[in-house]
């Protein structure tokens, strides 16, 4: 009914730290502490994407199915209380459900991330061998 | 349906992406994040339908192959704008030089 608010919600939230994050590093100049930040609004960026492309795709099943019309109060369910709440139900369990896989998700491709790139780095700060 | 067309665009998106990795100057990175996020989403919301009412786990009808056909649309017209907006190749640019 209108479970992508809760993942749209998060995506405007991780929109506007990644942004903050990217003017820190902007005002920090070069460095080591760059580097990690950079780090962090490129591992960010990842999560926004999921959520805000995952977000677009969701409304439009939710046009097809005429639950998001163009006048307001915008959805459907918010015409009786009754499907009111049965959409408040749907959106504490599923939207819910749905940005804490997304969020889960990208925390398992940030670990795997900082486990490769440490490997990387490993591999570089070891001395050249061999005859 | 829509779901498995998107999982599929998912899996495609994310394929090429490896293949021209590390360049990614067409941005398939984001195409294929957008497809794996909606993936993630109706999996969610297909698991705990299934779990709450039963049923058949996926949607097989015209209806919803066509919404997936127009998903997989939707998601590649958002790429292409975000293509011609960050213009890589700086054709744009060239063209409004002119």
């Amino acid at each position: 009914m209108a479970c992508f608010l809760v993942p749209t919600g998060e995506a405007v939230i991780t929109t506007v730290v990644q942004k903050i994050i990217e003017k820190r590093e902007k005002k920090a100049g070069s460095g080591k502490a760059v580097e990690i930040t950079y780090k962090w609004s490129q591992r960010l960026g990842w999560l926004n994407k999921m959520l805000w492309g995952g977000s677009l795709l969701l409304a439009l099943e939710h046009v097809w199915h005429g639950e998001i019309t163009a006048s307001p109060p915008f959805l459907t369910a918010m015409q009786n209380p009754q499907d009111t709440a049965t959409m408040l139900h749907e959106i504490a369990t599923v939207g819910v459900a749905m940005a804490v896989t997304i969020t889960a998700i990208w925390g398992i491709m940030v670990l795997v991330a900082e486990v490769k790139s440490k490997a990387a780095s490993k591999v570089k700060a070891q001395p050249a061998g061999g005859a | 349906m829509f779901l498995i067309l998107t999982a599929l665009a998912a899996i495609i998106a994310t394929v090429i992406w490896y293949v021209k990795s590390p360049d990614d100057k067409y941005k398939l990175g984001v195409l294929s994040l957008m497809f794996w996020g909606a993936t993630i989403m109706w999996l969610v919301d297909h698991i705990m339908a299934f779990a709450s009412e039963g049923g058949a786990f996926f949607e097989i009808s015209t209806d919803a192959t066509m919404l997936g056909v127009a998903v997989v649309v939707l998601a590649l017209m958002a790429w292409v704008i975000t293509l011609v907006i960050s213009d890589p190749k700086g054709v744009l640019k060239k063209v409004l030089k002119r």
